[in-house]
């Protein structure tokens, strides 16, 4: 067993696991975070994505070990005070959600692209999302959820 | 996950020379880790031999970038993030920063290594092409010394390399002499989106006055490993691309191409399917250099 130490949406947290566990699991039987999902659990889908020192990455295929001392961002951290994330408003407004699994994996990509590109055109819209697969909505309705996070974040930075 | 994760250890030696020492002392028993995308799918596949595994991701000596006695220098803890995001791989290298850009997703490009993906030894492998087609060479360290080898020896067959137990790929160099050259890469899969290649070719070569020059081919998915087409580059050395001989030109590299590889079966593709594609990819570097 290792003791991994973790700072998890702002919050330092201890857990003694195996070495190997994959951090998706950490998270989920752990920390009792379930919002990130597993899908297929191979790094193709991105349902489990989270930001770890602020990059995107599959906690499927991260072993526990390899996060220690890191800095992780999960969708229980993107919402503050109850108030959902513009991007988070911008999937509901829009549709960019429908059965869910896909999507704490969608906004932490999303996060991640829009920080990277403030006003991503849709081929950076298309490459920063392809790691992310949705069966239900066909994309149309994510991609409009990604530009209105975007127009409504640069409105906000503006103001 | 078809394995049990308590049955595997995981250690997180210091250094580099902590990790060496390790594999030195007890030699295959310990497996390294980087990125882990390829070994955790591994693990959860239960295709994971090795009980024991070094974790060399958080180490700093193996993660760089560095131009030097003209040369450009990339350590095998460098991710495909840090190949797209670095200025002098996109200044010397376009073609290492393309198949870098179609390595999986950005998350798997935020911790996928180019050592990883070197010695990981799939015949599909997104930068062997690139590097093959543009001489590189690799440096190889143990705990009793290193060694530095051409990247096109590293192969020996099926993911099969010239890696010892005891040692792990230190770095990777190339050359900074392609200013000049003409520069081709591409892959075909199944879509564009994170797909493993059926066939890629990367190619660079000078053109003088309607004459090719110093070409050099690099490919995946054409036989059990990463190749260097080298008896094709022979025929095309001094071929001449002029209109009235461009047809014959590439009669003669498509059948020279054709003679040299031997295409492989798999649930990707067929062999057939496979030599007659990167045929075209030639003809296309060849015309595309024509017009």
């Amino acid at each position: 067993m290792s003791l991994v130490h973790l700072t998890i949406n702002g919050e330092n947290k201890s857990v003694e696991v195996p070495p190997m566990k994959r951090l998706l699991d950490v998270l989920r039987e752990d920390l009792h975070l379930t919002g990130t999902k597993e899908g297929c659990g191979e790094g193709e889908c991105g349902a489990c994505a989270v930001l770890l020192n602020g990059e995107l990455v599959n906690s499927c295929l991260i072993p526990a070990l390899q996060a220690n001392g890191t800095s992780l961002c999960t969708i229980e951290g993107v919402s503050t005070e109850g108030h959902l994330h513009p991007i988070q408003q911008c999937f509901l407004e829009k549709g960019g959600a429908q059965c869910g699994i896909c999507t704490p994996g969608m906004i932490l990509a999303t996060q991640h692209l829009l920080n990277k590109y403030p006003n991503p055109t849709m081929e950076q819209i298309q490459e920063g999302l392809a790691g992310n697969l949705c069966r239900c909505t066909g994309y149309m309705r994510i991609f409009e959820s990604v530009q209105e996070a975007a127009k409504l974040q640069n409105a906000g930075a503006g103001a | 996950m078809h394995s049990d994760v308590t049955q595997f250890d995981l250690a997180a030696p210091p250094s580099l020379q902590a990790v060496l020492k390790q594999l030195a002392a007890e030699p295959g028993k310990h497996a390294p880790i980087a990125g882990g995308t390829e070994m955790m799918v591994a693990l959860g596949a239960g295709r994971l031999q090795q009980r024991s595994l070094l974790s060399i991701q958080h180490l700093r000596e193996l993660r760089f970038i560095r131009v030097e006695d003209r040369l450009l220098h990339i350590g095998s803890g460098t991710t495909f993030t840090d190949i797209r995001r670095s200025a002098e791989i996109a200044k010397h290298l376009p073609l290492l920063v393309q198949s870098a850009s179609w390595t999986g997703s950005v998350a798997n490009q935020n911790r996928g290594t180019i050592g990883g993906n070197i010695c990981n030894a799939s015949p599909a492998a997104d930068t062997p092409p690139a590097l093959l087609a543009y001489g590189a060479t690799v440096t190889l360290v143990s705990a009793s010394g290193e060694r530095t080898m051409r990247y096109v020896d590293f192969h020996l067959g099926y993911k099969k390399t010239a890696l010892r137990p005891d040692e792990l790929l230190h770095s990777i160099h190339v050359p900074l002499v392609f200013g000049d050259h003409r520069q081709y890469i591409r892959k075909v899969g199944t879509r564009n989106a994170q797909a493993i290649s059926k066939i890629a070719l990367a190619a660079v070569a000078k053109v003088e006055e309607q004459r090719l020059a110093d070409v050099r081919l690099g490919a995946a998915s054409l036989t059990d490993r990463p190749v260097r087409c080298s008896a094709t580059e022979a025929v095309l050395s001094g071929a001449s691309l002029a209109s009235d001989a461009l047809e014959e030109t590439i009669r003669l590299a498509r059948a020279a191409l054709a003679g040299e590889t031997h295409a492989i079966d798999d649930i990707r593709s067929t062999a057939r399917y496979r030599g007659a594609v990167a045929g075209n990819l030639l003809e296309e570097f060849l015309r595309s250099l024509a017009g």
